[in-house]
């Protein structure tokens, strides 16, 4: 607990350092230059609470030790203070900067936030060593970005850039030769260390030394990295560095490792009254993974990787046996590193609402006159399988008004009594009784289908096109019709039986209907519970609501800028998700033009967006490799799930809301425990990105499907039986996983070169999959 | 893994003489080493950028092919104007040019004639996008059904064939392990492998309800009497993907067929069957391996087989022959091996019953067809030695006493049959001049005849060669309206077929082999260039210019400009038909006060809407073509 409290209050110190050295440094400040520093210090909101003069004067003292080569009296100033050496980096990197000639120098500046060309091409080395961070820049240029400034200056030169090499198999050798149990989490450090040394010659235009330090390291770091070294790689000027979002991140998260500790010291560690002696006798006594890689850094002086340990590493520091290198690759592989564990602590009530209680008529009163029945009556409990397992409430499911939903109209209620009649006819599946697929082929499509969507009775399918056009198409013999106009429905008898018949254009009737209104390829599509409405989010920015009555635009929701990668409506209506480009995930209610939450913490595009079946959380997955769970009601991130080695394009919760299944372009799926925050399985078996994933409707079996034009079955409650889930793997979170992909691999089907992006399980459990075909 | 292209990956920069020859392209003769070194390294910074950005567009276009459109949006997301103009339907393949010690490669692009454009009729409009159903899966096994793919793909009946253990079967197979019965018959039948037998997991071939009948139908239309039934069935077999488990059975049938039809000397039916085999093979999701040794005696009974047909002779049983030889050689083509040598034992089987001196005319007549279709080579080594005692044979039978009239038949069709092949072969090795003496004197009896028709096969293939020739020549000067009538053609014609697309392609791949007429025809050639930016004079400006585009991104030196030019290489002063055609510029004030290259009404918003259409060279500037000076 008290690394995180760490965290968090070096940021709080970090914003204020900034904002107050600002004031000081040069003429012409912004006024409002503290809002960019809010900003950029992580993306979270956090109110700033605590003594902050407290933290300055500490900060000045270490400043000064460290200016006097104190540096182990720095260290343990800083221990003692509870600080970690990030908070007073900025601004001794910069002093230490100034003086070895890299640091552009703001003093020159004026204060000109354009003219970045001078920044680059003006190095003077005379920058006195308080002068304000070039954040003042950032700031009056007004961008939206985290200021690229800052970020960048953190890379000032610190060393002999020929040296790098050299630190590097230092320390490379140092690892390999640390005891086995060690060597598997020591080897976590080499990647980020690697990228940050490679940034570091880089910004310092130490480019051939970058080159050859790439070329030299490149090759040792795990196969997972390769997507990042490639636009690492890319990058070889300074001016590359700026508006690189890749590096951005790299720079502005730090990257979490996780790392054994005995539990002794974690006790030490708590008592920042710990003397210095006895911390000095702990670290001889207990040679362990965190402290052997600490004290070789500082037996060799070698305050290079140390600074950049600090400076953009987070070392999660955890008690009880060093993992295994398998545990290790089954959860590293994202951008930033594993999620803190701390992060997935937070109580998530995965349950289900209770659902309300309708009267479930008979099958066979259907006939009879009991029709007029088959209006809900509230309060008359009638027994039925569904039914009662409905009536308790679930220890796990949050309150059933944690937050507003939308009432049950009475078309909802019809709705939901068709569907647990045809639930009753659910074939209960297995891995004996595998389902039927049927697949729907768009032909034609010459390869414009982006995206598709069932509703959940399976009577209308929707495609998203290239070509920006939406089309719906009715499966059942209904067709599609549109609403008669104004004129035409004030003729209407309204007092009529069949008014809801009535007021239907029989002209208009047909099997699909095509939409109009975005102006880029649509990528994600989403129908509501009840039929009425059917959202779409496209290259264009904007997210769509069309009613499926009249086949009209409704809403055109603006507030993504870029590419909305996807969108999804609540089990409930009413609300819904959307993720793209920008990196942020809002939540929408479908009558406010602006969002209501907005969830920010992905650290690359937001890829796909899915809601809990409670509809009180919902999950996203991103192209930084990480699945988030945000909480709906208060907007916190409650879990960062790290495992995938691709960006992630799909995810599914089980029907019991307890289970998710995330797929990736790296061809396999995850299971994940939500309650637990852990992963659970690991499915091996594709070839290529997985678009589609399913759970049946009662969560035995899932589907997955893929650009490699199969369609998997997987015993998915073999996979959650065979999970032994202890207090030790629960509370530490590191599992290990089964090796049974083959086991639980129940069917392979493939199509004729048609990928599957869409998968949905009929309320009987049919499968329905679709997919464009491409000859 | 990737270690192996990494290291690549950062080295991986445009060569500095493209900088200068886009800058060279733009207007801007001397570009100084140094900023084309520091142009190429951002330029291929960008353009790797985009591609990545690009990517993106791809995956969430559930796509594995980049297209344009993903560029395209990937310099939107950059806030950069994306490129008009690049949406060729067909194929544009670089073109390479050479001269002054330079190379370049570029895109051709032709002059279309914009009346040609509206004349020709529209292009029919694409089919729209429609859905259809079918079962992917049926309670856990798929159906084989023309939708699906074929049950076991090639590769996996090949494993099945020669690795029997290791053949992993999918799901839908699974039920194959149910009946073993027909399966032990199945598998006896293959004589081959009889040590492995035992090893082996008994495979079995039980057909669903649907398959019997089907087998049903097929083969009885296959030998039945309606002709365009059989025509339907004999193009099921040679298509359907899913005709796997059913292989087995047709080549038991095909083999049983041959062997009761031959003692009945049923020629229709033998023809039949035949025509069965050829369909098998066609199709190219069977893996026929395993039925080799039934088919492949099958068809050889039809080429050397003594008698065919009742009355030798009057019908044709030579064609059968004929299409049993060409089928046997096909076969030796498609699945001979070092392991199998089919070719090698179907040769000595063809030789060592030619020269028994007892073999009938019908049989003798089998070999050499059997061995001459299987190529020059074998024609050259095996058969042009014993032309003379051929030669002779068939005198005797023509010249001696009249035995029987079967003998002189099959002697005739023998001679034609050693003539025609061996006549072309003859034409490629001997030398001229063609001597009859000569001939007679090399090879007897049939010397004089071989002599003329090696005299015809010369005059024929002089006269392909020359037509080949002629399409050479009409090729290397490429005529735009060339290629604008064929593409009009495949418009108006509606038929996208990979032929007519494929067309221009070939013909300018063959063009670039003389290389160099290209240059001197003067206004066909265009080149496509990614410039940075354009007309900066001075390296500083260029550098800022990269530098300081971080911020606005429309300054992000993408443009994209085309220039057409009039002469080869002189790209100093004297340009007069040369235009520009500015795909996308940037909008730098400061840019266009000092370069002065852009007229400032056109640099605030990039101009030209079709790449492909331009306007007439001599037409007046428009404003989308602009005079650099």
């Amino acid at each position: 607990m008290a690394a995180v409290q760490d965290g968090q209050l070096n940021l709080e110190v970090e914003k204020d350092i900034k904002t107050e050295i600002t004031n000081d440094g040069s003429g012409n400040i912004n006024a409002n230059s503290s809002s960019p520093g809010s900003t950029s210090s992580g993306g979270k909101s956090k109110s700033p609470a605590g003594s902050g003069e407290d933290q300055q004067t500490l900060l000045a003292v270490l400043q000064f030790l460290k200016r006097n080569k104190l540096t182990e009296s720095v260290d343990i100033l800083r221990r003692e203070a509870g600080l970690s050496a990030d908070a007073d980096d900025s601004p001794v990197s910069e002093s230490a900067g100034a003086g070895s000639g890299g640091v552009p120098s703001v003093g020159a500046d004026g204060g000109d936030a354009n003219s970045l060309l001078s920044r680059v091409s003006i190095a003077t080395p005379v920058a006195p060593p308080a002068t304000a961070p070039p954040k003042v820049v950032a700031a009056s240029g007004g961008e939206d970005q985290p200021d690229v400034n800052v970020v960048l200056s953190a890379y000032s030169q610190q060393g002999d850039p020929v040296l790098y090499p050299l630190y590097y198999n230092g320390l490379k050798k140092f690892i390999e030769s640390v005891l086995d149990c060690h060597r598997a989490e020591l080897s976590q450090v080499f990647y980020p260390l690697f990228v940050h040394m490679y940034l570091e010659l880089v910004y310092n235009n130490h480019e051939n030394e970058a080159k050859q330090f790439f070329e030299k390291f490149s090759g040792d770091q795990e196969c997972y990295y390769e997507e990042d070294l490639r636009i690492l790689s890319s990058m070889s000027k300074k001016e590359h560095m700026k508006g690189n979002e890749t590096m951005l991140d790299f720079r502005t998260s730090k990257f979490v490792l996780r790392i054994s500790r005995d539990s002794y010291q974690v006790s030490c560690l708590g008592k920042p009254e710990m003397s210095r002696s006895l911390w000095q006798l702990t670290i001889t006594y207990r040679m362990l993974s965190y402290q052997l890689l600490k004290r070789h850094l500082q037996e060799r002086q070698n305050n290079q990787i140390w600074n950049i340990i600090q400076e953009h590493l987070y070392i999660d520091i955890f008690d009880g046996m060093p993992r295994s290198k398998s545990q290790i690759d089954a959860m590293s592989g994202s951008l930033a590193g594993e999620g803190k564990r701390d992060a997935n602590k937070a109580k998530v009530f995965y349950g289900l609402l209770k659902e309300p209680e309708i009267e479930v008529p008979l099958d066979d009163e259907d006939e009879e006159a009991e029709n007029e029945e088959g209006k809900p009556k509230k309060k008359k409990p009638k027994k039925d399988s569904m039914g009662s397992k409905s009536k308790k409430q679930d220890p796990n499911a949050p309150q059933q008004t944690r937050i507003p939903l939308p009432e049950l109209k009475d078309s909802d209620k019809l709705d939901k009594i068709m569907n647990m009649k045809e639930a009753t006819k659910k074939i209960r599946l297995g891995p004996d009784n595998l389902p039927s697929i049927c697949f729907y082929s768009f032909l034609n499509a010459y390869q414009g289908l982006t995206a598709v969507d069932f509703t959940d009775d399976s009577s209308l399918i929707a495609g998203g096109f290239a070509d920006s056009t939406v089309r719906v198409w009715s499966v059942t013999p209904k067709k599609l019709r549109r609403v008669k106009s104004a004129a035409d429905l004030s003729n209407i008898d309204k007092e009529s039986d069949d008014v809801l018949e009535r007021i239907m254009d029989e002209k208009t009737a047909s099997e699909s209907k095509i939409l109009y209104g975005h102006s880029g390829p649509v990528y994600g599509i989403s129908f509501s519970p009840d039929r009425n409405y059917l959202l779409s989010s496209s290259e264009d920015g904007t997210v769509r609501l069309w009613s499926l009555q009249t086949f009209t635009c409704l809403v055109g929701y603006k507030g993504h800028n870029y590419p909305v990668w996807d969108t999804q409506f609540s089990p409930y209506g009413y609300y819904f998700i959307s993720g793209g480009h920008d990196r942020v995930a809002r939540l929408w209610a479908t009558d406010h033009y602006q969002p209501l939450r907005m969830f920010a913490g992905h650290l690359a595009d937001i890829t796909c967006t899915l809601f809990h079946p409670n509809s009180n959380y919902v999950a996203t997955g991103s192209a930084d490799r990480t699945i988030r769970l945000w909480d709906v009601l208060t907007g916190n991130c409650v879990r960062i799930l790290t495992g995938h080695k691709g960006p992630i394009h799909s995810l599914a919760f089980s029907p019991n809301g307890k289970f998710m299944a995330s797929g990736a372009t790296d061809g396999r799926v995850l299971l994940w425990d939500v309650g637990h925050g852990l992963m659970v399985g690991e499915l091996k078996g594709h070839t290529d990105t997985i678009y589609a994933l399913k759970f049946s409707r009662d969560g035995e079996i899932l589907a997955s499907g893929s650009m490699d034009n199969t369609v998997k079955l997987w015993d998915t409650l073999k996979a959650f039986d065979d999970v032994e889930l202890d207090d030790f793997t629960a509370a530490t979170g590191h599992i290990h996983l089964p090796e049974n992909s083959q086991e639980l691999l129940l069917g392979t089907y493939m199509t004729k070169s048609t990928p599957v992006i869409h998968l949905h399980f009929t309320r009987r459990n049919l499968l329905l999959a679709a997919g464009a075909y491409n000859p | 893994m990737a270690e192996e292209r990494r290291p690549k990956q950062c080295t991986v920069v445009l060569p500095t003489e493209s900088m200068k020859a886009m800058a060279e392209s733009i207007g801007v003769g001397q570009l100084q080493e140094e900023s084309c070194a520091a142009l190429s390294e951002e330029v291929s910074y960008r353009i790797k950028e985009i591609a990545q950005d690009a990517l993106k567009f791809m995956h969430h276009g559930k796509r594995c092919k980049l297209t344009t459109s993903d560029i395209d949006h990937a310099l939107k997301l950059k806030n950069v104007e994306p490129l008009y103009g690049f949406q060729s339907q067909e194929f544009i393949p670089f073109r390479f040019a050479s001269g002054g010690g330079r190379e370049l490669h570029f895109y051709e692009e032709k002059e279309v004639d914009l009346s040609d454009i509206i004349n020709t009729p529209l292009p029919r409009v694409p089919l729209d996008v429609s859905l259809k159903a079918h079962w992917l899966s049926i309670e856990g096994v798929q159906p084989a059904i023309p939708e699906n793919p074929p049950p076991a793909p090639k590769e996996q009946q090949k494993t099945e064939s020669t690795e029997p253990l290791k053949a992993v079967k999918p799901g839908q197979e699974e039920e194959g392990s149910i009946q073993k019965g027909q399966g032990a018959t199945s598998a006896e039948a293959k004589g081959k492998k009889d040590g492995l037998m035992r090893m082996k997991p008994r495979s079995t071939h039980e057909l669903s309800v649907e398959q019997q009948l089907y087998y049903k139908e097929i083969t009885e239309a296959c030998v039945g009497s309606c002709e365009a039934k059989r025509a339907e069935a004999l193009q099921s077999i040679a298509t359907d993907p899913g005709l796997y488990q059913m292989l087995p059975r047709f080549s038991t049938f095909i083999s049983e067929g041959v062997r009761v039809n031959v003692v009945q000397n049923n020629l229709a039916l033998l023809i039949y069957l035949m025509r069965m085999v050829k369909a098998l093979m066609d199709n190219p999701t069977l893996y026929l391996e395993k039925y080799l040794h039934e088919l492949i005696p099958a068809v050889v009974t039809c080429i050397v087989s003594k008698q065919l047909c009742l009355r030798p002779d009057v019908d044709n049983h030579w064609a059968l022959r004929d299409f049993a030889a060409r089928l046997m050689a096909q076969s030796c083509k498609t699945f001979s091996t070092t392991t199998n040598n089919i070719q090698s034992r179907i040769t000595k089987t063809f030789t060592k019953s030619w020269l028994d001196d007892k073999t009938q005319w019908t049989t003798r007549y089998g070999c050499i067809a059997g061995l001459s279709e299987l190529g020059p080579d074998v024609i050259k080594t095996l058969i042009l030695p014993r032309l003379t005692v051929e030669g002779a044979r068939i005198k005797a039978v023509s010249d001696g006493p009249v035995v029987s009239n079967i003998d002189k038949i099959g002697a005739d069709h023998v001679q034609s049959l050693l003539l025609k092949h061996c006549a072309s072969v003859i034409a490629k090795a001997r030398p001229l001049p063609d001597n009859v003496e000569q001939y007679r004197a090399d090879y007897g009896y049939l010397g004089p005849m071989l002599c003329s028709h090696v005299v015809k096969a010369r005059a024929q293939a002089a006269l392909q060669a020359q037509q080949v020739n002629r399409t050479t020549l009409t090729i290397t000067q490429p005529r735009p309206t060339l290629t604008v009538s064929q593409s009009g053609i495949g418009g108006s014609g509606g038929s996208r077929t990979a032929s007519i697309i494929k067309v221009p392609s070939s013909l300018t791949l063959m063009s670039t082999r003389p290389g160099t007429p290209t240059q001197l025809s003067p206004p066909a050639t265009k080149y496509i260039v990614m410039a940075t930016s354009s007309g900066s004079s001075s390296t500083q400006q260029v550098i800022t210019r990269t530098s300081s585009s971080l911020t606005s991104a429309t300054s992000t030196p993408q443009p994209l400009v085309k220039l057409e030019s009039g002469g080869s290489g002189g790209l100093g002063g004297s340009r007069p038909l040369q235009k520009y055609i500015v795909v996308s510029l940037p909008s730098s004030s400061s840019l266009e006060s000092k370069s002065g290259v852009l007229p400032p009404s056109s640099s605030a918003s990039p101009i030209l809407l079709e790449a492909r259409i331009k306007v007439d060279c001599s037409d007046s500037p428009s404003a989308s073509t602009q005079s650099p000076h």
